[in-house]
């Protein structure tokens, strides 16, 4: 017993230490490379800590996010991002229940303002998480969006 | 070949906007034809990357999720009118194609 109890923490030991290596070794500094672990990610969570090292999130009230509430073709849905939050140095885009919740991330220099725009896929009703990294914490904010005709697949 | 880029910048207020439209089938890999049942290939733009004056200014990673035909725009401060602004974008299949602008 006790040594599958050993087995399990050491695994689990790993598996912490694989997953902060990612963190650190993904390219924020690279800017070349395309974080593709973070977009195959499944769930939010996986997402969130290989694109920024970290899943540890707090709600922002300085976040909007500017989306239809209902939206009829869910192969196109407008999302603006607009934060105040000084010294935001990324904003990401995820869609909650997509099969690949990232959609899109937009690293800012110290010069760009906290607003971006573009337009995402939803398959279906979902929320739309908008993360904001600003001086190494994450910052999110979520909307819900109605979507009556999905946007994955044909 | 076609510009697939279309690119507007206009400076108000101290803040220049730019606005993108960019031509591209945004393939997720997931949807099927209809006729044969076979898998259309993935086919999206990965990144999107925004100069002005020989710096990086907004540096977009996105993933299939981003729609067809993707339009994007942002904000940044420092530049004035008649800079240029220069759009970049490579995808999945290591294509890709530039195009710059003069801001209003």
């Amino acid at each position: 017993m006790k040594r599958r109890s050993f087995l399990k923490g050491t695994l689990a030991g790993s598996a912490v230490a694989v997953a902060a290596g990612a963190g650190l070794l993904s390219p924020r500094s690279v800017l070349a490379a395309w974080p593709e672990s973070a977009f195959n990610a499944k769930s939010v969570q996986d997402a969130m800590s290989s694109l920024f090292g970290t899943a540890d999130n707090k709600a922002s009230g300085n976040i909007k996010i500017k989306a239809p509430d209902i939206a009829e073709n869910g192969a196109v849905v407008p999302v603006t991002v607009n934060t105040s939050i000084a010294g935001a140095s990324a904003i990401a885009i995820i869609a909650e229940k997509n099969g690949q919740p990232l959609a899109a991330n937009f690293e800012l220099a110290s010069n760009a303002k906290g607003t971006v725009s573009t337009r995402i896929k939803m398959g279906k009703t979902m929320d739309v998480i908008a993360v904001v990294k600003a001086g190494g914490a994450l910052h999110t904010a979520r909307k819900n969006v109605k979507v009556t005709i999905g946007g994955c697949g044909g | 070949m076609a510009k697939t880029i279309r690119i507007r910048a206009k400076a108000s207020g101290g803040a220049t906007t730019v606005k993108a439209l960019i031509t591209h089938p945004m393939e997720t890999g997931l949807r099927k034809d209809k006729k044969t049942g076979d898998k259309i290939p993935a086919h999206y733009i990965t990144e999107v990357k925004c100069e002005h004056a020989g710096k990086t200014v907004v540096n977009a990673q996105w993933g299939p999720a981003v729609s067809k035909n993707p339009y994007l725009s942002f904000a940044f401060t420092g530049a004035k009118s008649g800079d240029t602004v220069k759009l970049t974008w490579v995808d999945n299949k290591g294509k890709s194609e530039s195009a710059d602008a003069k801001i209003k």
